[in-house]
């Protein structure tokens, strides 16, 4: 089949997409969009977390066709061309980042996050913080620094215009 | 820039601005990761790439009778199915060697796709390869597979009996002892003596393994999610028959690894073969499936610690014994005994190592092995002791610290635990704790509070590094370690600013290609002051170097001056008497015509390399004999345990480490905390099942193998001396191993103080409380 989306503002087309095929594996193998990993494929670890219309998903639970006609965010189309996002500026320099292979998906969780708090004029509680993060899995951090990230992406985005 | 707080820890050390090596400086590659454009293995498009899946044997022994490939080749886009039958020669893994350490790259002896023979239930027995990943992957389900089934040994509890004491050798500890342990057991006042289990477990690194491979000629190219490049190219040549010159192997970017990419496995070997038959380059990123039945984790346990103590609670003896588990076709026993050579100052000490075999796949070394779980049995044990006595578990670790090494009389490079304990007691208000159990509640919650100690021995392994300084002042520094997420790009690029006095800024690491220099691998906690050593010296010399330079101009301030007299800073070298008197290194080099000046600390020979190979084995066997070079901690627990439901909830940590120098904090600190939450995990949830019926892990997946998220945690605090190590360049240990070991012990410490409940076999899961 033809799939076609907008991801990161940029309109896609692709042919020959199979049924079966995740968002993704669209994104990463034929987009190349690679951004955005691939740790479990079974939804339990939040690697793959991408934006479809404004929510965040798990990208490899999301069939290919259900992204026809919808706006795909990644990773990548956070900040501008050699920009950073103020949440991916805030896990640099809080050390929320190690070997980075989670990093991509925790990235879009805790942007959403913070700007659905920020949606109601507040900044996330750490219990919050917690469990709206819960479904990102990382093995190396022990989570504190991510912690400390979006504490510090929440403070610098307060600033910022709705 | 802005710094990020360092909420954990209230005083951070400062270190004088000028120096970078102790300064909490962001990640070299935290932007690249950040915005997503880190490319990882499977990340690697190359023309022409096709795409390999595994077929997986399902039974634990026997011989393959009967392979139907008809159907997996009949799906469109498949180019090619390998068995047995068809796959091309390879040369077996050559005999591990304590001469060549390379030989211990394979995980396993098994000749894949050249034998008939199946040693595991997971084992590959056949390789898919096709246009894309998800056609190979379906293929791969449609070949059918028949075996002539053998008896096989899978359980590990039932093949304790079998289990056969291993003797001591250079890479393996075996049995040591001092005096007569059991004797002074039979006649201790105070004696405890329990069972401790703790079961398999896996890595689970956040990114599966992954291979791409490119055959050129007789030339390979591959990229590898790697915690040894050297080893992997020196195990594909052999394998391959091709000359080591024309392997190279690329890990830029390793999705961690914890000692599960140490060891070159199935996936790898297949996906170059692979590539090897089909004359196409191949990629194949294992599933996590196939990651748990083809990569070793860490081997189950069975413990004995038995612990004989005066009233006072002075320790008389000290045996820890234990059994670990092998592959039949490989496999690492761990030590479990490791940490209690040294921790205690018992006179009467005996350790023993036994092992058993299993039809299973082999074990591998996982963060702190040894280690990792011998504290769960020691440290639980010593607090049994502690409520035997009536007394506190502090206390009685603190009466029982030993001033030299309790096997031989060695002395510490450095220890500090009193401090450690005093500064953690403190932090953590551990006098407020209420001795005897179920004393301390909140509603319904129970709570308890555990101590432990940590214990970890790094290792240090040879380097050759290159150091390039170029006349605009910039520095190139190449040495083929590995960043598997501890930050040690950034960590060398502090030391290597640190020694030739140039800004953070002005250099650059190259690492994680094989053709680089020989780096050591990333494992036992050494890389980090491994690398540094060399790179020291090769600053030195590239000092001398720049020196001799000057020193040939009339005009130079640095004329007639030794480098004993001259400080590295300000991008070049300035007399210590006379601080603004120096030049920087672009005058120095730009006007002795030079564009730039490079050292390495190794010829590139082969005969250079044996010889510092030679040397550092030297200097390693040296320090062995005069030192115990030894990182330490105390572990803080708080736990609420539900009184209804029996669920822990870990509710307050606070680790308190002595582990040498600190490179950096923002990366050390990381490294210490998720070794911690690691083994929280270990602790509470972290169990890989095998069926005993039939060898075969049941819980492949991160939706049955449980590992901590954020939700479980409370803030985990991390602390440290921060005071050099005397025996060590830069007073630098290692910091990658100690925090995982002694957390289990803390937490079922904590539970026993919370509940009464004594849990002696991990994970401790709720039915074990009710
Ligand atoms: S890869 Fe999608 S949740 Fe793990
Ligand atoms: S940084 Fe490695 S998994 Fe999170």
């Amino acid at each position: 089949m033809r799939l076609t989306c907008t991801v990161n503002g940029d309109r896609h087309e692709v042919d020959d997409v199979w049924e079966g095929e995740s968002l993704l594996y669209v994104l990463r193998e034929r987009m190349g969009l690679p951004g955005s990993k691939n740790a479990c494929e079974q939804g339990e670890c939040g690697s793959c977390t991408v934006y479809l219309d404004g929510v965040p998903v798990c990208a490899c639970l999301v069939a290919a066709g259900q992204a026809q006609g919808r706006e795909v965010g990644t990773v990548e189309g956070l900040a501008g061309p050699g920009e950073l996002h103020p949440v991916q500026e805030a896990f640099l320099e809080a050390g929320a980042v190690q070997c980075g292979f989670c990093t991509p998906g925790l990235l879009v969780a805790t942007d959403d996050l913070v700007r659905r708090s920020r949606a109601e004029g507040r900044r996330p509680a750490d219990a919050e913080i917690r469990e709206a993060l819960a479904g990102n899995l990382c093995r190396c951090t022990g989570y504190e620094k991510i912690l400390d990230a979006v504490r510090l992406a929440a403070d610098r985005m307060a600033g910022e215009a709705r | 820039m802005t710094r990020a707080p360092e909420r954990s820890r209230p005083a951070p050390p400062t270190p004088s601005p000028a120096q970078a090596v102790g300064r909490p400086l962001d990640r070299v590659d935290g932007p690249a990761k950040t915005a997503g454009l880190a490319r990882y293995t499977a990340d690697h498009h190359v023309p022409d790439l096709a795409h390999a899946a595994l077929v997986h044997a399902t039974v634990a022994r026997g011989r393959i009778t009967g392979l139907d490939t008809a159907d997996a080749e009949a799906v469109g886009g498949v180019l090619a199915v390998l068995t047995h039958h068809n796959a091309p020669r390879m040369t077996p893994p050559a005999p591990v060697s304590a001469l060549d350490l390379s030989t211990l790259a394979p995980g396993t002896t098994v000749d894949y796709l050249n034998t008939d023979r199946v040693h595991w239930n997971g084992q590959p027995v056949a390789v898919v390869v096709a246009d894309s990943p998800d056609t190979a992957r379906q293929a791969a389900r449609l070949v059918r597979v028949t075996y002539e089934v053998e008896p096989a040994v899978t359980d590990f509890a039932a093949a304790q009996d079998d289990a056969v004491p291993l003797r001591g050798t250079l890479l393996v500890l075996g049995e040591e002892r001092t005096g007569d342990a059991e004797r002074a057991l039979a006649t201790a006042p105070v004696v405890v003596d329990h069972r401790y289990t703790t079961p398999a477990q896996s890595h689970h690194a956040m990114e599966p393994h992954a291979t791409v491979a490119v055959w050129n000629g007789d030339r390979l190219t591959v990229h590898e999610g790697s915690q040894d490049v050297d080893w992997a190219r020196r195990h594909l040549a052999r394998r391959f028959g091709v000359p080591l010159a024309g392997v190279r192997v690329l890990s830029p970017h390793v999705g961690g690894g914890f000692g599960g990419k140490a060891p070159v496995w199935a996936g790898t070997v297949l996906t170059v073969l692979a590539a090897r038959a089909t004359g196409r380059a191949v990629r194949m990123v294992l599933s996590r499936e196939d990651v748990i039945r083809t990569v070793g984790g860490r081997t189950p346990t069975v413990q004995r610690v038995a612990l004989g103590a005066q009233r006072d609670g002075t320790l008389t003896a000290l045996l820890h014994t234990g059994v670990s588990q092998v592959g039949r076709v490989g496999g690492t026993p761990e030590p479990v005994g490791s940490q209690s050579r040294h921790l205690y100052a018992a006179p009467h000490i005996w350790i023993r190592h036994s092992t058993t075999t299993l039809d299973v796949l082999p074990t591998a070394h996982m963060r702190a092995p040894g280690e990792a779980v011998g504290t769960f049995a020691l440290e639980s044990a010593v607090d049994e002791l502690a409520v035997a006595l009536g007394m506190d578990p502090v206390e009685l670790r603190m009466r029982n610290e030993p001033d030299r090494d309790p096997l031989d009389g060695k002395r510490f490079s450095r220890r500090d635990l009193r401090a450690a304990y005093a500064r953690g007691a403190e932090r953590f208000g551990w006098a407020e704790r209420t001795p005897s159990p179920r004393s301390m509640r909140d509603g319904h919650w129970l709570v308890g509070r555990g101590v432990a100690t940590a214990f970890h021995l790094p290792v240090r392994l040879p380097a050759d590094v290159t150091v390039r300084l170029r006349a605009d002042g910039t520095v190139l520094v190449r040495c083929a370690f590995h960043e598997i997420g501890v930050g040690a790009a950034t960590a060398q690029t502090q030391v290597a600013a640190d020694a030739l006095g140039v800004p953070v800024e002005a250099v650059t690491v190259e690492h994680g290609d094989t053709e680089l220099p020989v780096g050591p691998q990333a494992g036992g906690s050494g890389q980090t002051a491994s690398v540094a050593t060399a790179l020291l010296e090769a600053c030195e010399e590239l000092k001398r170097s720049v020196l001799a330079l000057a020193r040939r101009s009339p005009s130079s301030p640095l004329r007639g001056r030794r480098l004993s007299e001259l400080r590295a800073g300000r991008g070049g070298l300035y007399r210590a008497d006379a601080p603004d008197r120096g030049e920087t290194y672009g005058v120095i080099l730009t006007r002795a015509g030079r564009a730039e000046i490079e050292v390495r600390t190794a010829a590139g020979t082969r005969l250079g390399r044996t010889l510092q190979q030679a040397r550092a084995a030297a200097g390693w066997f040296r320090d062995r004999r005069r030192w115990v070079r030894a990182v330490t901690g105390a572990h803080f627990c708080e736990v609420r345990v539900d009184e209804h439901t029996g669920e822990v909830r870990v509710s307050r940590w606070l680790g308190v480490f002595d582990v040498g120098r600190v490179v950096n904090p923002k990366t050390a600190t990381s490294q210490l905390r998720g070794g911690i939450v690691m083994g929280i995990g270990a602790a509470l949830s972290e169990e890989t099942l095998v069926d005993p019926r039939t060898g075969r892990t049941v819980n492949p997946g991160l939706a049955e193998y449980h590992v901590p998220v954020q939700a479980d945690l409370p803030r985990i605090e991390v602390d440290y001396l921060d005071e050099p190590d005397p025996t060590t360049p830069l007073g630098l240990l290692g910091v990658g191993e100690v925090g995982i070991t002694g957390v289990a012990a803390a937490v079922a410490n904590a539970v026993h103080h919370a509940t009464g409940v004594r849990v002696r076999d991990l994970p401790v899961t709720l039915d074990r409380l009710l």
